[in-house]
C-alpha cells in the first residue's frame, strides 16, 4: 500500500475525505443559492433563464457540475463505510444511553440527516435537472436567442403544496445537518484554536440557519405567487 | 436508602449473558459507588452465590481502573471516576442499570469487567519517549512556555480509564490517543518522534477495532478528567503532517 492510500485508508484519512468533500458542498450551497435567488427576481424567469442558459453553455461551469457529482458521490461512499465501521465497533449495545445530556441530536444523526438530504437531492435532479437534460423543455426567446424555460419548470412544480413542503422539511433537515458538519468540518482538519474556533462554530450555526432559509424561501414565495 | 441494581452477569467472554435484579437495603448516602458494590458482594458470599465482579484499583480517581456505564452514563451521573460516584448521587428507591463499557476493542473478561489492553497496546506502538532522559535536570534547562507546559499536563491527566470510548455512539478512542500524542507532542523531549509516534499509534487504534470520530464531543463531556476536544485536532494535524512529511513511503 503506497502511503497516499494508507493514509486514506485510516480512520482519520476517511475523516478528512468527509471534511473536505462537505466543504466543497458547502461551497457549492452558496453557488447554488445565488443562482436560485434569481428565480424570485420580477421579470418573468428573463434573468433565471439566462443564468440557466450560460451555465448551461459554460464548459468551465459544466467541467465543475461534474466534479461536484464526483465530490457528492465519495461524501456518501465514505459516509457509508464510516457508518458500518462504527456500527462494527460496537456489536454489543448499551440497554440504556443518556447521550442528549453529552451530545447535540444532529451530532449523532449526520447519517439519517444525510440520507434525507440524498433522498431529496434525487427528487430535486429528477423534478429539474433531468427534465432539462434529458427532457424536452419549453423554449423562449431571450433577446435573439432560444433558450430553455426552465422558469417554467420551477413555477409548475412549485404550484404544489406537497413539493414546495417537501422542500422547505428537507432544507430543515440541511439546516440540522450543517450545524454539525461546519464546525465538525474544520475540528477534523485539525484546525481547532482559542481564538477561532468560537467564531468558527457561531458562523456555522449562522450558515446553518441563513442558507436553508433562503433556499426554503424560493418555494415558499413561489407558491405564494402562484395562488 | 434502599435501592433495585439491574447488573449485567456474564460468565466469561463467550457467555451471552444478561441481566439480574438485586436488591440492595441501608445504603449509606456517603459510600462510594464501590462500596455500595462490596455490600452487594458480601451479600452475595453470604449466601454462596457468585460476586459481581467489577475493575477497581486505587479508588481515588487516579489510577482509571474503575470503569462501568451506570444509568446510561460512563461513570454515571457525576464527571468523575466511578469510585469517587456517591451515593448521595441517587434517590431511595431509585432503580440502577449497570453494564460493562461496551466496545469490540473492550471485549468483556466477566460480568463488568472490560479488557482494555487495546489501550495498552496503543501506547506500546509509539507512546513513549525513547531517548535515555538521564538524571534529573538543572531546573530550566530545557525552555518550556507556560502555555504549552500547562496544555501537556492537562493532556497527561488522562487516566485511560476508556469512558471516552464508552460514551462515543461509535466507540472511538480518539480522545484517548490525541491525549496522548498530545502530551508527548507538545514537549521538546516527544517532538523527536512526534512524526512516527502519530502514525505508528493511529495505526494500532484502528487495528484494534475502535470506531471513528464523529466530533459529537460526547467524550469529551464524559471524560472524568476533563480531556479537551482541541487534543483530537491536534492529534488530526499531527497524523497528516506526519503522512506528508515523514521518510516512510
Amino acid at each position: 500500500m503506497s502511503w497516499v492510500t494508507k493514509t486514506l485508508n485510516s480512520t482519520l484519512g476517511q475523516k478528512l475525505l468527509m471534511a473536505l468533500t462537505g466543504f466543497f458542498l458547502i461551497l457549492f450551497l452558496v453557488v447554488h443559492l445565488a443562482g436560485n435567488l434569481q428565480l424570485l427576481i420580477p421579470d418573468n424567469g428573463e434573468s433565471f433563464n439566462l443564468y440557466a442558459h450560460n451555465m448551461a453553455i459554460n464548459n468551465f461551469i459544466r467541467s465543475v457540475s461534474i466534479i461536484n457529482f464526483g465530490l457528492i458521490l465519495l461524501h456518501v461512499v465514505y459516509s457509508v463505510i464510516l457508518t458500518k465501521h462504527n456500527k462494527k465497533a460496537r456489536p454489543v449495545g448499551y440497554a440504556e444511553t443518556d447521550a442528549s445530556t453529552n451530545s447535540t441530536w444532529a451530532s449523532r444523526n449526520m447519517g439519517i440527516l444525510g440520507t434525507l438530504i440524498l433522498i431529496f437531492l434525487l427528487v430535486h435532479l429528477r423534478g429539474f435537472w433531468y427534465r432539462l437534460k434529458f427532457g424536452s423543455p419549453d423554449k423562449v426567446l431571450l433577446g435573439d436567442t432560444e433558450v430553455d424555460n426552465a422558469f417554467i419548470i420551477v413555477v409548475e412544480a412549485f404550484k404544489n403544496p406537497i413539493y414546495v413542503g417537501f422542500y422547505v422539511i428537507s432544507m430543515v433537515f440541511l439546516a440540522f445537518h450543517l450545524s454539525h458538519g461546519f464546525a465538525s468540518a474544520f475540528q477534523t482538519l485539525g484546525i481547532n484554536h482559542k481564538k477561532y474556533t468560537p467564531l468558527i462554530q457561531k458562523v456555522g450555526l449562522g450558515f446553518a440557519i441563513l442558507i436553508p432559509t433562503l433556499f426554503a424561501m424560493i418555494p415558499i414565495v413561489m407558491y405564494i405567487q402562484s395562488l | 436508602m434502599n435501592l433495585t441494581l439491574k447488573v449485567w452477569r456474564q460468565k466469561n467472554a463467550s457467555d451471552k449473558g444478561g441481566f439480574r435484579e438485586y436488591k440492595v437495603k441501608d445504603i449509606s448516602a456517603d459510600m462510594s459507588f464501590l462500596e455500595m458494590l462490596d455490600v452487594l458482594n458480601e451479600e452475595l458470599l453470604e449466601k454462596g452465590e457468585d460476586p459481581v465482579h467489577f475493575d477497581h484499583d486505587c479508588r481515588e480517581g487516579i489510577c482509571g481502573m474503575c470503569s462501568l456505564h451506570i444509568n446510561g452514563k460512563p461513570h454515571g451521573p457525576s464527571q468523575t471516576t466511578t469510585c469517587q460516584l456517591h451515593m448521595r448521587s441517587f434517590k431511595d428507591g431509585q432503580t440502577i442499570t449497570i453494564e460493562p463499557f461496551r466496545a469490540k476493542a473492550f471485549p468483556v473478561v466477566k460480568d463488568l469487567v472490560v479488557d482494555r489492553g487495546a489501550f495498552d497496546r496503543i501506547i506500546q506502538s509509539g507512546g513513549y519517549v525513547s531517548v535515555n532522559t538521564g538524571g534529573v535536570p538543572d531546573a530550566n534547562e530545557i525552555p518550556i512556555p507556560k502555555v504549552l507546559a500547562d496544555e501537556a499536563f492537562d493532556a497527561a491527566t488522562c487516566i485511560g480509564c476508556g469512558a471516552c470510548v464508552a460514551a462515543c455512539k461509535n466507540a472511538s478512542a480518539m480522545l484517548f490517543v490525541s491525549a496522548k500524542i498530545s502530551q508527548l507532542s507538545l514537549l521538546p523531549q516527544g517532538r523527536v518522534e512526534r512524526k512516527e509516534r502519530a502514525e505508528k499509534m493511529i495505526a494500532q487504534m484502528d487495528k484494534e477495532g475502535f470506531g471513528a470520530c464523529t466530533n459529537t464531543g460526547a467524550c469529551s463531556a464524559e471524560c472524568p478528567k476533563e480531556i479537551k476536544l482541541s487534543n483530537i485536532a491536534r492529534m488530526n494535524r499531527e497524523y497528516f503532517k506526519a503522512s506528508v512529511t515523514t521518510e516512510n513511503v
